[in-house]
C-alpha cells in the first residue's frame, strides 16, 4: 500500500494531508518536530498577548487526526534517502515512503550582525520562538525591533501589550516600505506611533553588543546612534529551509527547486509552502512564504499526488493584515512605487484611519489592484473585478457591493466618488442604487457556487 | 507612553476597584446586620391563613418576644418549629388504638354507641380532642343509638371510620411545604428590625452606589487609555477572566445567591428593605426577594452595557444591540411590570413569551389574564402572537440575534455583565453533541409540560396517563427554571461562559434556533479563502461554536445557536466574517467549499460590457 509522509506540519503541509485524504485512502504520515499537532502560526502574537491559549490556536481538535487516519510523528528528520525512499528520523527511526512531500517552512533570517545571538536577541518564528519571547521579555523595559514589516509589527504590538517601550528601526524611509506606497505607510505609522512605537526609519542594526550579565544591553544603528535596550527582535525577513532538501539530492536554490505541479527534480518528491521556490521561464523565481498560498499550493498537491494532475496557479493576488487596529486587505497587484502606464486613485478619510487606493491602467482605466485599510472588502467581488477587467468607473459606481464591513457601520462610498469626481471633474461618476435584492445576493454575487 | 497624558488613568481605575469592593463588602456585610423578634403583632400578618395560623401559634411560643441577632439561628428556629409541627402533627391528630380501645370499653358497658362517649374518652379541650370527637361525630353519628348491632358490629365501623379518619389527618390538618417557605420569609421580614431598614438611602448609598460609581470609574477610563479597537488582552492571563480563582469566587458568590433566591429568600431580607422605598414607588406595594434581583439585573445590564458602548466603541453593530438590551431590559423587564402593578393590571413582562416564560399558560396566569378586561386580553393575545407569528417572522428575516442577542433579558445580562466570560464556552464537538440532545430536550420537555396544563386546565381533569399534570409542571419549574436557568445557567457564567442557559438549556432558543437553521435569511458569510485559521472567532464565541471550521474552508456559518452577538466578526484580524440577511442560500455544503482556488465566476455578456463601459 501506498504511502504518503509529509515533513512538516505548518499550513501547507497539513493541507496536503488533508485533502489527500478527502480524495483517497491511503495512508499519510506528518512529521514535525515543532509541536505534536498543527496549529496556526499566525496566531503566536495573540497567545502571547493573552487573547489565546495554545489550545485555541489549533484548527482541529485533537481526536480529528486519528480520525482521519493521519499519523503524527514529533521528530526531526536526519536523512532521506530518495534511492530507497527511506528517512531517518532523529531518534533512529526509519521510514519508508512511496511519495514524500516536503513541507519544511522557512526559518527568519540573520545578517551576520555582531552579537545576533545574544541572549535577548530574538527572532518570531515558530512556537519555540514563542516561548523564547515570553522567557526574554519577562525583565524588558525597552526593546528595539529592526526591520520594517509584518512580523515586526506583530511583535512590537506583543511588547507594548505588556507595557514594554518599541524602537522599531525601518531601513527604508518608510514603513513597509517595499509593499506599501507612501499614503498607506504613513497611515500605518501615524497609528503605530500612538501605540508608543518609535520609529527610525532610513537606518538599520549595526551591531548589539552585551551587559556584564552577558544579555544584549544597547546596539548601536547606521547612524552612528547607541540605543540602550533589554530585548531585541529581528524580523527581517524570511529564507525556506532548505538544509534536509539539499543534503539529499534535491535541485535548490533559494528554497527547494519546483516545477508549475511542485514536483521537485526528484521522482515522487514534491515541496509546498515556504519552503517551495517556483521555477518560472521568465523573470525570478517565485517564493510564496504566505499563509494563503500555502493553502492553496497545498490543495494543489494534494490533487496531483491523488493522480489529478493539476498545475498551481493562485489566481488573483490577495493578501491581508493588520497593524495594531487597523486591518488592511489588497486585491491585485498595488507596486509601492508609482509605474508607467498604471494610474492610481486615492481616498483617505480625514481624520479616520481609512483608505482606499486603486490602481489601474492609464490607457484603458482597467483596474489593476486596491489597497485598503479600514474597510473590509469582499474577496468574491474584487477577484471578479479584476479577473474579468472591470473598468475604474465601474468600480468605483459599484463599490458599494464589495463593502464587507459589519451592519450598521459607516459606508464611504459617497465621500469616495466624491472625491473622485472632484479630482477628475470630467467625470460626473454616481454610486449605483443599492440592488439589495436583485444584485447583491443572486447567484452571480454570493459565492455560491 | 502615549502622546496624550494618561497619567490618571491607572490611579482613577484602581480606586474605582476599591470603591467596587467597598460597596460590595457593605452589600454583603448588611446581611447580618438585621435583629429579630418574633411578636404577636408579626406573628399575625405574616400568616395570612388563619387556619394555619391558628395550628402553628401555640409551637411558636417558645420563640415569642425574645430578640435574637444570629439570623442563622432564628430561622433555623422558625423552620425547626414548622417541621417538627409537620412531623408530630399525625401523632397528636389521628386516632389511635389506645383511643379506640378506650371507646369499646365504654360501649362494651353500655351495649350499644353513643357520642356522649366521644366527650368521655377524649376528655380535654385541647384542639385536638376537640378535632377527633369532630371527625368521630361525622362519620359514625349514623351508628348511635340504641340500634340493635352487635358490639363485633359497632367495633368494626369504629376501627374502619377511624383509619379513613386517620387517612385524612395529614391532608387536613399539616401545612404543606409552598407555605411554610411563604410563612418563614413573610415571619422573618415582619419580625426584623434594623439598620439597613432605618437607614435605607444611607446603605444604598454605600452598597450599591458605590460599587457603581466604582465599576464605573475602573470601566470609562479605558476610553481614553488606548485608541479604539479589540481590547482582549491578558483575558486569558487575568484570573478573573481566564477561569481561575476570582472567577471561582465570583461562581460560588452567584450560586449561593441564587440558592437563596430561589429556596431561602429569608436569607436576603435586608437586599429587600434596600430597595423597599424604591419599589413602593414603582408599584405602590413594596420589594420582594425578586425585585432586588430585577433591580441588581437590570442595574449590572447597564453598567456592563456602557463598558461594551466603551470596549466595541469601534463598532456600531454592538453599540446599537447594546443600546437595544438596555432599553428592553429597563423599560420592558423592569420599569413596565411594576408599574402595572401600580396600575392594578396583571404584571407581564411584554417581550418575554413562552416557552422561555414557561408559566405563560399556567392557570393562574390565563385566570388572571382573561380576568383583567382589555388589557388582560391584549396581553394574552400578544404573548401568543409573539411565538406564534413573531418567532418565525423575525427569525426569518434577521436570524435568531432579534431576540437573543437584541431583545432577550437572559441574553442582555450575558452580552453585558457576561461579556468578560464569553471565551470560557467549551467549543469541542462533544459539547455541541451535548448541547443539541439537552436544547431540544427540554424543548419537548416544556411542550409536554404546557400542553398537559393546558388539558387540565380546559377539561379539569388533573391527570394524564396516572400522571398528575401539576406535578409535571412543578418539576419543569423546579429543575429547568431553578436549577437550570438560574442557578447553573448563570451561576457557571465565570466557569463555562456566560450562555450556559441560552446554549444548553432555553427552550425558546431551542425553538428559534430550528427556524434559523432551516428558514432564515440570516448567515455569517466568510470572506473567500482569507481566514488565516487564528483561532479568534472560536475563541470568542459564547455559543461554542467553532467558527474556524468553517471559516477555513470558506463555508457561510449557518447554526442553529448562533445568537448574532458579532464578535467573531469584530475579533478577526482579517476582516474574515459578516453578519448579513441575505436571500439566497448560504453556502454550507462543505464538500463543494473546502477549496480555495477557483472562485472567479463566469461572468454574462451584459455584464461584460456593462463593466467596460
Amino acid at each position: 500500500m501506498s504511502k504518503l509522509v509529509i515533513i512538516g506540519n505548518g499550513i501547507a503541509g497539513v493541507t496536503v494531508a488533508r485533502h489527500v485524504r478527502k480524495r483517497s485512502d491511503i495512508e499519510i504520515m506528518i512529521i514535525s518536530a515543532e509541536t505534536e499537532h498543527f496549529f496556526s502560526r499566525t496566531a503566536l502574537m495573540y497567545i502571547f498577548m493573552g487573547h489565546m491559549t495554545y489550545e485555541h490556536t489549533k484548527p482541529y481538535e485533537d481526536c480529528f487526526w486519528q480520525k482521519n487516519r493521519i499519523d503524527l510523528k514529533q521528530d526531526y528528520v536526519d536523512e532521506i534517502n530518495t534511492e530507497t525512499k527511506v528517512l531517518t528520523l532523529a531518534s533512529g527511526e526509519k521510514i519508508d515512503y512511496s511519495q514524500l512531500v516536503m513541507a519544511t517552512g522557512s526559518q527568519s533570517n540573520k545578517f551576520g550582525w555582531p552579537g545576533q545571538d545574544l541572549p535577548g536577541v530574538q527572532t518570531l518564528f515558530n512556537y519555540q520562538d514563542l516561548l523564547l519571547m515570553e522567557e526574554n521579555s519577562k525583565h524588558a523595559k525597552h526593546a528595539v525591533i529592526v526591520g520594517g514589516g509584518l512580523i515586526g509589527v506583530e511583535m512590537a504590538e506583543m511588547l507594548i501589550s505588556r507595557g514594554i517601550e518599541v524602537t522599531f528601526l525601518v531601513r527604508e524611509e518608510r514603513f513597509w516600505g517595499n509593499i506599501l506606497p507612501d499614503d498607506e505607510a504613513k497611515l500605518v505609522q501615524q497609528h503605530a506611533e500612538i501605540h508608543g512605537v518609535h520609529f527610525k526609519f532610513s537606518t538599520e542594526l549595526n551591531t548589539i553588543t552585551a551587559g556584564n550579565n552577558g544579555r544584549v544591553n544597547a546596539i548601536t544603528t547606521s547612524t552612528g546612534e547607541e540605543l540602550a535596550c533589554d530585548f531585541v527582535g529581528l524580523s527581517v525577513g524570511v529564507h525556506p529551509s532548505i538544509t534536509l532538501a539539499a543534503k539529499s539530492n534535491m535541485a535548490v536554490g533559494r528554497g527547494i527547486l519546483v516545477n508549475d505541479f511542485l514536483e521537485t527534480n526528484i521522482a515522487d518528491v514534491y515541496a509546498v509552502g515556504d519552503c517551495a521556490e517556483i521555477e518560472v521561464v521568465e523573470g525570478r523565481n517565485r517564493i510564496e512564504p504566505l499563509w494563503y498560498t500555502g493553502k492553496m499550493q497545498g490543495e494543489t498537491l494534494a490533487r496531483t499526488i491523488t493522480g489529478d494532475k493539476t498545475k498551481y496557479d493562485r489566481g488573483i493576488w490577495f493578501n491581508s493584515a493588520k497593524f495594531f487596529d487597523v486591518e488592511y486587505q489588497t486585491y491585485g497587484f498595488v507596486a509601492n512605487e508609482p509605474i508607467d502606464g498604471i494610474d492610481s486613485f486615492y481616498w483617505q478619510h480625514p481624520k479616520e484611519n481609512i483608505c482606499v487606493r486603486i490602481t489601474y491602467q492609464t490607457d484603458t482605466q482597467v483596474v489593476t489592484g486596491v489597497n485598503t485599510f479600514g474597510i473590509r472588502m469582499r474577496h468574491n467581488i474584487w477577484q471578479h473585478w479584476l479577473s474579468h477587467h472591470c473598468t475604474l468607473k465601474y468600480v468605483l459606481q459599484n463599490l458599494r457591493t464589495a463593502n464587507f464591513d459589519p451592519e450598521l457601520f459607516r459606508h464611504y462610498e459617497k465621500n469616495i466618488i466624491t472625491a473622485f469626481n472632484k479630482q477628475y471633474p470630467s467625470n460626473k461618476l454616481t454610486l449605483s442604487p443599492l440592488q439589495w435584492l436583485t444584485k447583491r445576493f443572486t447567484k452571480e454575487q454570493t459565492n455560491a457556487q | 507612553m502615549h502622546n496624550n497624558n494618561t497619567a490618571w488613568i491607572a490611579p482613577v481605575r484602581k480606586s474605582g476597584v476599591t470603591f467596587f469592593t467597598l460597596g460590595f463588602l457593605v452589600f454583603i456585610g448588611m446581611l447580618f446586620s438585621n435583629q429579630y423578634k418574633l411578636t404577636e403583632q408579626t406573628l399575625k400578618p405574616a400568616i395570612n391563613n388563619s387556619t394555619h395560623l391558628q395550628l402553628i401559634q401555640p409551637h411558636l411560643n417558645g420563640l415569642m418576644n425574645e430578640t435574637v441577632t444570629n439570623k442563622i439561628s432564628f430561622i433555623n428556629d422558625i423552620r425547626h418549629t414548622f417541621s417538627r409541627y409537620n412531623d408530630t402533627v399525625y401523632q397528636r391528630y389521628h386516632i389511635s388504638t389506645t383511643n379506640i380501645d378506650a371507646l369499646l370499653t365504654q360501649v362494651n358497658t353500655m351495649g350499644y354507641y353513643d357520642l356522649a362517649m366521644l366527650t368521655t374518652t377524649f376528655n380535654s379541650q385541647d384542639d385536638y380532642s376537640t378535632y377527633k370527637i369532630k371527625k368521630l361525630t361525622d362519620y359514625t353519628s349514623w351508628l348511635a343509638g340504641q340500634q340493635g348491632k352487635t358490639l363485633a358490629e359497632i367495633s368494626e365501623v369504629i376501627n374502619e371510620k377511624s383509619s379513613e379518619i386517620n387517612a385524612h389527618v395529614l391532608a387536613e390538618k399539616s401545612i404543606d411545604n409552598y407555605a411554610v417557605g411563604q410563612y418563614i420569609y413573610a415571619l422573618v421580614k415582619s419580625s426584623s428590625s434594623g439598620v439597613v431598614s432605618k437607614h435605607t438611602a444611607l446603605f444604598f448609598i454605600f452598597s450599591v452606589l458605590l460599587a457603581t460609581i466604582g465599576a464605573l470609574m475602573y470601566i470609562i477610563p479605558e476610553k481614553f487609555s488606548a485608541p479604539a479597537g479589540i481590547k482582549n488582552d491578558n483575558i486569558f492571563k487575568n484570573s478573573a477572566t481566564n477561569g481561575g480563582l476570582i472567577c471561582m469566587l465570583a461562581m460560588t458568590f452567584l450560586v449561593l445567591v441564587y440558592i437563596a433566591l430561589y429556596f431561602f429568600p429569608e436569607y436576603i431580607i435586608e437586599w429587600v428593605s434596600l430597595v423597599d422605598p424604591l419599589f413602593k414607588a414603582l408599584n405602590g406595594q413594596g420589594a420582594s426577594p425578586w425585585s432586588i434581583y430585577g433591580f441588581i439585573y437590570t442595574l449590572a445590564i447597564i453598567v456592563m452595557g456602557i463598558r461594551m458602548f466603551i470596549k466595541y466603541r469601534h463598532s456600531n453593530y454592538h453599540i446599537v444591540r447594546t443600546g437595544s438590551i438596555i432599553f428592553f431590559q429597563s423599560c420592558f423587564a423592569f420599569l413596565l411590570p411594576e408599574i402595572l402593578i401600580k396600575l392594578n393590571q396583571p404584571s407581564t413582562d411584554l417581550k418575554n413569551m413562552w416557552p422561555l416564560d414557561y408559566d405563560f399558560f399556567d392557570a393562574w396566569n390565563l385566570d388572571s389574564l382573561s380576568s383583567s378586561g382589555d388589557i388582560g386580553m391584549f396581553m394574552l393575545v400578544w404573548g401568543i402572537t409573539l411565538f406564534v407569528i413573531g418567532v418565525p417572522l423575525f427569525t426569518y428575516l434577521f436570524g435568531k440575534r432579534w431576540y437573543c442577542s437584541w431583545v432577550c433579558g437572559c441574553g442582555g445580562l450575558a452580552e453585558t455583565a457576561g461579556d468578560p466570560y464569553r471565551h470560557l464556552s467549551n467549543k469541542s464537538v462533544n459539547a455541541w453533541r451535548i448541547e443539541r440532545v439537552v436544547i431540544h430536550s427540554v424543548l419537548v420537555l416544556c411542550i409536554i409540560m404546557t400542553g398537559a396544563a393546558l388539558y387540565t386546565y380546559f377539561t379539569g381533569i388533573k391527570t394524564i396517563l396516572g400522571i398528575d399534570t401539576y406535578s409535571l409542571r412543578s418539576a419543569y419549574g423546579f429543575f429547568i427554571g431553578a436549577l437550570f436557568s438560574g442557578i447553573v445557567g448563570t451561576g457557571f457564567y465565570p466557569k463555562l461562559g456566560n450562555r450556559v442557559w441560552c446554549r444548553f438549556g432555553c427552550p425558546l432558543a431551542a425553538y428559534i434556533g430550528l427556524i434559523q437553521r432551516y428558514k432564515s435569511r440570516f448567515r455569517i458569510t466568510t470572506n473567500g479563502s482569507q481566514c488565516i485559521s487564528c483561532g479568534n472567532c472560536s475563541t470568542y464565541c459564547e455559543m461554542g461554536i467553532d467558527v474556524r471550521a468553517y471559516a477555513q474552508r470558506g463555508e457561510d456559518i449557518v447554526r442553529a445557536s448562533c445568537v448574532g452577538c458579532g464578535v467573531c466578526s469584530s475579533v478577526c484580524p482579517r476582516g474574515v466574517l459578516k453578519l448579513e440577511n441575505g436571500s439566497t442560500t448560504a453556502v454550507i455544503d462543505h464538500n463543494m467549499k473546502d477549496e480555495t482556488m477557483n472562485i472567479v465566476q463566469i461572468l454574462s455578456v451584459e455584464e461584460q460590457k456593462s463593466m467596460m463601459g
